[in-house]
């Protein structure tokens, strides 16, 4: 099997989290193996309670695994000491989180720009890379507002610019089209795969199917486990004239 | 749905020959749904004995094929057909659903298992349109992408649907297992899931 070559963005090898002890115990995930390559944007869909922003959270060590190991292009998380690890959060992996996570005293461009000025930028260029990114996902007019004056979705819509800025190999998103329309949803999902085809990692988890089929490929979590995986994508040639035998 | 209506609709744009209506129709549905041409002839045919289209005079072409317009009529018809909803009607057979419901009472077939088969199958089609979009939008082709989304969308409810008859089953799993009048008849007069 592959190790840690270049291509291998993200890694999780028989990864395990169990929350709390004892009778109380929760196997949010068991044994579960990922592997994502550059290039590649891969989905999870599973029902609520799945585990699957467990594994998104773990994918982006924000949380560390019970048993098994976390590979970040080729670099074992649990490894890292707190600063090392920091900092990969900050320039290797974009985060949408389930909830946005915004800082709601600082302005849209202000949150956008955060983990680029944390990085050492001078603020007007990492300014000018936030408004940059905010017009990617339509908010060039909203770049000074507050997320509390803003909508659910345009505050989503924020947290994507944040997750999207820089160059980060590897991006992670939880139910990053919650809060949209489904042009909007799907407005997101094209700049994902862009991001993807342009050679990051993606992993996104969604329950919605029209979501996830923008994804190379669909994993199926249930009760912690893996139970299905699509394959590799078909021959689209061969598709034209789909359904003439309906 | 009616290729009576669709040879209508596309004869507002002006007179056509029955092999043009075929090109066309398909062009603009993106191939979907192909017709064969003794279909177009045959409802052409049936179009101008209602009197909804006529053929334009000393409009053959050298093959001796004739060109059909709109009449009036055609055209209130068209009109209408835009203007009234397309009724639900009875449901359409469908398979799946018979499917599931003959395996929650055939013995030795897992439901579960059939559902996940299918969910994961449909999630793959359902890429496949995803791509095909993508290729629509890039050559700028609105008529096939609104194809394209209609056919997404059905999937996607499949899916959802899919995902309920899980979370129903193992509500009912924990229940008494429910009659099972199909198993005791006799398998000749059980309805074949597939032909
Ligand atoms: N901090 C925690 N302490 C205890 N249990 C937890 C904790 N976090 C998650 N869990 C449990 O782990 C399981 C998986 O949770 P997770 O949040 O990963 O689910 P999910 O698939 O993201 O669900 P949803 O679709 O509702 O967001 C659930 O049973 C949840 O209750
Ligand atoms: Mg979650």
């Amino acid at each position: 099997m592959t190790t840690s070559g270049t291509d291998l963005v993200l890694e999780l090898r028989e990864v395990t989290r169990v929350h709390g002890g004892g009778a109380n115990a929760v196997h949010a995930l068991r044994g579960v193996s990922i592997q994502v390559w550059a290039g590649e944007l891969v989905a999870i869909m599973g029902p609520s309670g799945s585990g699957k922003s467990t594994l998104l959270t773990l994918a982006g060590g924000l949380d560390e695994p019970s048993e098994g190991a976390v590979l970040v292009e080729g670099r074992d998380l649990g490894t890292l000491s707190r600063s090392e690890l920091a900092a990969v959060r900050r320039r290797q992996v974009g985060y949408v989180f389930q909830d946005f996570n915004l800082i709601p005293a600082l302005t849209a461009a202000e949150n956008v720009a955060l983990p680029r000025e944390l990085d050492g930028m001078s603020a007007r260029r990492a300014r000018r890379e936030a408004v940059r990114a905010l017009a990617e996902v339509d908010l060039h007019d909203l770049a000074d507002r507050f997320p509390e004056d803003m909508s659910g979705g345009q505050q989503q819509r924020v947290a994507i610019a944040r997750a999207l800025i820089g160059d980060r190999r590897l991006v992670l998103a939880d139910e990053p089209t919650g809060a949209l329309d489904s042009t909007t949803g799907e407005a997101v999902l094209r700049l994902l795969r862009a991001r993807c085809d342009a050679g990051a990692g993606g992993v996104l988890v969604t329950h919605e199917a029209r979501h996830a089929a923008w994804a190379d490929r669909v994993i199926f979590l249930r009760d912690g486990v893996i139970v299905d995986e699509t394959g590799p994508p078909a021959q689209v040639e061969s598709l034209l004239g789909l359904g003439a035998e309906q | 749905m009616s290729i009576r209506n669709g040879l209508l609709a596309l004869l507002e744009d002006g007179a056509m020959y029955g092999y043009q209506l075929r090109a066309e129709f398909e062009a603009r549905t993106g191939a979907t749904w192909p017709l064969n041409i003794g279909q177009v002839y045959t409802t052409l045919g049936r179009l101008e004995r209602d009197g909804l289209v006529v053929p334009v005079e000393s409009g053959d072409d050298d093959d001796g094929y004739r060109r059909y317009a709109l009449t009036p009529a055609g055209r209130d018809e068209v009109t209408g057909w835009f203007h009234t909803p397309v009724a639900r009607g009875a449901p359409p057979r469908d398979e799946l659903a018979i499917k599931l419901a003959l395996a929650l009472t055939v013995p030795g077939v897992d439901v579960n298992d059939v559902v996940r088969t299918q969910r994961t199958s449909t999630v793959r089609t359902l890429q496949d349109y995803t791509r095909l979009k993508v290729r629509a939008d890039e050559s700028g082709d609105l008529a096939w992408l609104l194809v394209l989304d209609s056919l997404v969308f059905q999937a996607e409810a499949e899916i959802r649907w899919l995902d309920h008859c899980e979370s129903r089953l193992a509500r009912f799993a924990d229940r008494p297992s429910p009659t099972r009048t199909g198993a005791r008849q006799p398998a000749a007069e059980r309805i074949p899931v597939r032909r």
